[in-house]
């Protein structure tokens, strides 16, 4: 697996090994050293178009606590207006010998094209309105270690899907997963075309929260922008709470066994109260902690192995190989080490004694 | 007395194969014909078509001479059997006063590969605000007939029918760039549906073209204006004009190359080549602007040449320019699409191609049938070979080209301007 683009990019059989080394990853998290060497020696760059202090801190201890060397590159503000094109900035910077560029973008799609110029991994650190998988993927670590086996799960994704680039990622890898998943909104704030995708795709999508509700294991609650509530989207805050907030009443009816997740930042009193947030069962603060041992589980397998992870197996294998044989000495020691890991990752059996050593 | 030539044995608009004389830029004479003392041009297996007439083409000169000049744009046009092409006004300055449109026309001129006819904006500096000089651009050297605000859509209801009004004193046309813009703003991009929702992109949906489509047919009615809607895309505008032309409203409409060949599935990619206003619509509405453009409800093919530099389109997408090149691709894909298929004949492709952009136009020296006495304006086209596009290879200095690899049918061998080959067995003379 070269890059991590799209929730689309992951089988089952390679989210379910990123997720099992992502368990070991938290693992080691708890310790007092936290560090591993498997990436050592690999440079990371976090190269970010818009600000994200929470997924840009998160790659980054992700990338150092395996040891990489992180480098945090902001290239805030329209790169059009600074006359600079997308391509020129990001060759800039891959020019500096790059290993993996993590990269957020406000505009949908910018991560894939900057695999057409630069020979780095590329991992969508969060595209425009498009994708953002390693949240997808910390939603369903965390979703998982609460209700176990997703396959068969009810989750119900609810607030504003036109502009979140979580709910596609999540759509897509929950499904993946084998969770039966249905998307709640107005209509206004549904993915355009929404009745062709999810037929074609087979998912569901309602316009009535309290239908859904009573039947959820999992209820993720997405953001509400600001600028929504004047966009005409819906009329006023008042009206989409007591349409599609996670509110006290709702909580009551939602089933004891079932989760709360939000992405964040949360809108308190809007898309979900206060209570909400605080009761037990949410996940909130579980997912924050689980993103690092995911963006670790995903630096690892891009750059040190996981190779059975992707769907095109046998062009990334051909790809490691050749990388691995013209590796000069000093790098091929490294690169000896990252494969004995990856490999027993991959079994995810013994990872955590490998790293011990 | 300047070079005569003899076309041997060309098929006129596929009606049967005649020689033609040309001499002193016009066709001295049809038929059975002595090459004696002109050169022989072999016209064996290829179509004779009228030189093609492009209603929608950008020049970016002046403003963007990095992206195209009115040269390298006339050379891409006449390597594209072009013989004349309609600039359109949004360069920098704005061809809103009769000055600007006289310097296009000259520089046209004076390139001399394609008449070079400019578009006069409909407002001051396209900002949609006030009526730009157009009686003041149509008394000009350039005489200019058709206006637009092209780039922005005349939204103001009144603006619009201020100006359909005012051309009728001298003939002109407004072709309207259909952009309802509270609908889709600058920054709608891709096809609004599915895909959009699956891609995150920005959508642009079709009814904000069909109803400012609607709107202008009937400001139009009551008028008897003459209104001309660029760039048609989708299937409810084709319901719409094909409705205003049955009240006998004086509306025309003209589809590109991209839209009658390109569905919204190549976006997948991002690859902002595809990026265009408006969008690349899904294959349904495809069909119908095939449907339409056979059965006459479409006008005209125009191409939308727009020429970027490469750093305006290596963006990510939503920020790249708009536009891609059409001048050298629009006779192959019209061949391809129409042609072979069996939807258009070569006589209603040099309908669509070349008479009625001219008349359209007001262009009376171009669009001429091919007879004697007629200006010798001629393309001559190998409708049988099989062209795999390289986009390096184009006259435009701009690469934007989104047939790059792909294979068309046909091939353009030669054009005449006024009886002056401007392309010669596929070389462009300088």
């Amino acid at each position: 697996m070269k890059h991590l683009l799209s929730a689309a990019d992951l089988t089952r059989d390679g989210a379910e090994q990123i997720l099992a080394t992502a368990a070991q990853m938290h693992d080691v998290q708890r310790r007092e050293v936290k560090k591993l060497p498997v990436l050592r020696g690999r440079t990371v760059v976090n190269l970010f178009f818009e600000d994200s202090t929470r997924t840009r801190s998160s790659f980054e201890i992700a990338g150092k606590w395996l040891s990489a060397d992180v480098i945090n590159v902001s290239a805030k503000g329209s790169s059009v207006s600074k006359g600079e094109s997308l391509r020129d900035t990001v060759m800039t910077v891959a020019a500096m010998g790059v290993d993996a560029l993590v990269i957020r973008h406000h505009a949908s799609g910018a991560p894939a094209q900057v695999t057409d110029w630069v020979d780095a991994s590329v991992v969508n650190a969060g595209d425009g309105t498009h994708e953002h998988p390693t949240q997808a993927l910390l939603d369903a670590y965390t979703m998982r270690s609460k209700l176990g086996d997703l396959a068969g799960r009810r989750i119900g994704i609810i607030g504003d899907l036109t502009h979140s680039r979580v709910v596609r990622s999540n759509l897509i890898l929950l499904r993946t997963l084998g969770a039966d998943v249905t998307l709640v909104a107005p209509p206004t704030l549904m993915p355009s075309g929404i009745a062709e995708w999810a037929a074609a795709e087979g998912f569901s999508y309602s316009y009535d929260f309290d239908e859904v509700l009573p039947k959820l294991d999992a209820a993720m609650m997405l953001r509400v922008q600001k600028e929504r509530m004047t966009g005409g989207f819906f009329p006023t805050p008042r009206e989409y709470t007591v349409g599609y907030g996670l509110t006290r009443e709702r909580l009551r009816v939602l089933p004891d066994h079932a989760v709360i997740c939000h992405p964040g930042p949360m809108n308190r009193g809007l898309e979900i109260t206060a209570d909400a947030a605080d009761e037990a069962r949410s996940l909130i603060l579980d997912q924050v902690s689980a993103g690092v041992a995911v963006r670790m589980s995903v630096l690892y397998h891009l750059l040190g192995g996981g190779m059975s992870a992707d769907r095109g197996e046998d062009r990334s294998a051909a790809r490691t190989g050749a990388e691995g044989r013209g590796a000069t000495g000093g790098m091929s020691a490294d690169r000896g080490e990252d494969r004995s890991a990856a490999r027993t990752g991959a079994e995810g059996r013994g990872a955590t004694g490998d790293m011990k050593a | 007395m300047s070079e005569s030539f003899v076309i041997k044995s060309a098929d006129l608009l596929g009606a049967g194969r005649q020689d033609l004389l040309i001499a002193d830029g016009v066709i001295a004479e049809v038929g059975k014909v002595s090459a004696q003392g002109a050169t022989v041009i072999d016209g064996d297996g290829l179509i004779a078509l009228p030189g093609l007439v492009d209603l929608h083409t950008h020049l970016r000169e002046p403003g963007r001479e990095d992206a195209e000049t009115i040269a390298s744009g006339s050379a891409a046009a006449a390597a594209g059997g072009y013989t004349a092409v309609l600039a359109m006004a949004n360069t920098n300055p704005v061809t809103d006063t009769a000055e600007a449109a006289e310097r296009v026309f000259d520089l046209g001129r004076a390139c001399g590969l394609v008449d070079v006819q400019p578009i006069g904006a409909v407002s001051k500096g396209l900002a949609g605000e006030e009526l730009a000089e157009l009686g003041l651009m149509a008394r000009s050297r350039a005489a200019v007939r058709v206006f637009s605000d092209d780039g922005h859509c005349v939204h103001d209801a009144r603006l619009m029918r201020r100006a359909l009004e005012y051309v009728k004193a001298f003939g002109g046309v407004v072709s309207q760039h259909a952009q309802e813009p509270r609908l889709a703003d600058r920054s709608a991009c891709c096809h609004e549906g599915e895909l959009s929702g699956r891609l995150g992109l920005p959508g642009w949906p079709g009814v904000a073209e069909e109803v400012i489509v609607a709107r202008d047919v009937m400001l139009a009615r009551p008028t008897g204006s003459r209104v001309h809607v660029a760039h048609v895309s989708t299937a409810g505008s084709v319901e719409v004009i094909r409705w205003a032309k049955s009240q006998g409203i004086a509306v025309t409409a003209e589809v590109t190359p991209h839209h009658l060949m390109l569905d919204t599935t190549r976006l997948t990619s991002y690859d902002p080549t595809y990026k265009v206003n408006p969008p690349l619509r899904p294959a349904e509405d495809i069909a119908e602007l095939r449907k339409a453009l056979a059965d006459g409800t479409i006008d005209a093919v125009a191409t939308d040449h727009a020429p970027h530099a490469r750093h305006d389109k290596e963006h990510a997408f939503a920020e790249a320019a708009f536009g891609m090149l059409g001048l050298e691709q629009a006779l192959q894909v019209v061949n391809t699409v129409m042609v072979q298929p069996g939807l258009l004949t070569w006589a209603q492709v040099a309908d669509v191609m070349s008479v009625t952009p001219a008349r359209i136009a007001g262009l009376t020296g171009h669009g001429r049938p091919l007879e004697a006495g007629e200006p010798a304006n001629i393309t001559l086209i190998d409708p049988a070979a099989s062209v795999t596009v390289d986009g390096a290879a184009s006259h435009s200095l701009s690469r934007n080209n989104p047939w790059h690899d792909m294979t068309l049918t046909g091939r353009v061998q030669t054009t005449l301007l006024r009886g002056r080959p401007t392309v010669l067995d596929q070389e462009v003379s300088q």
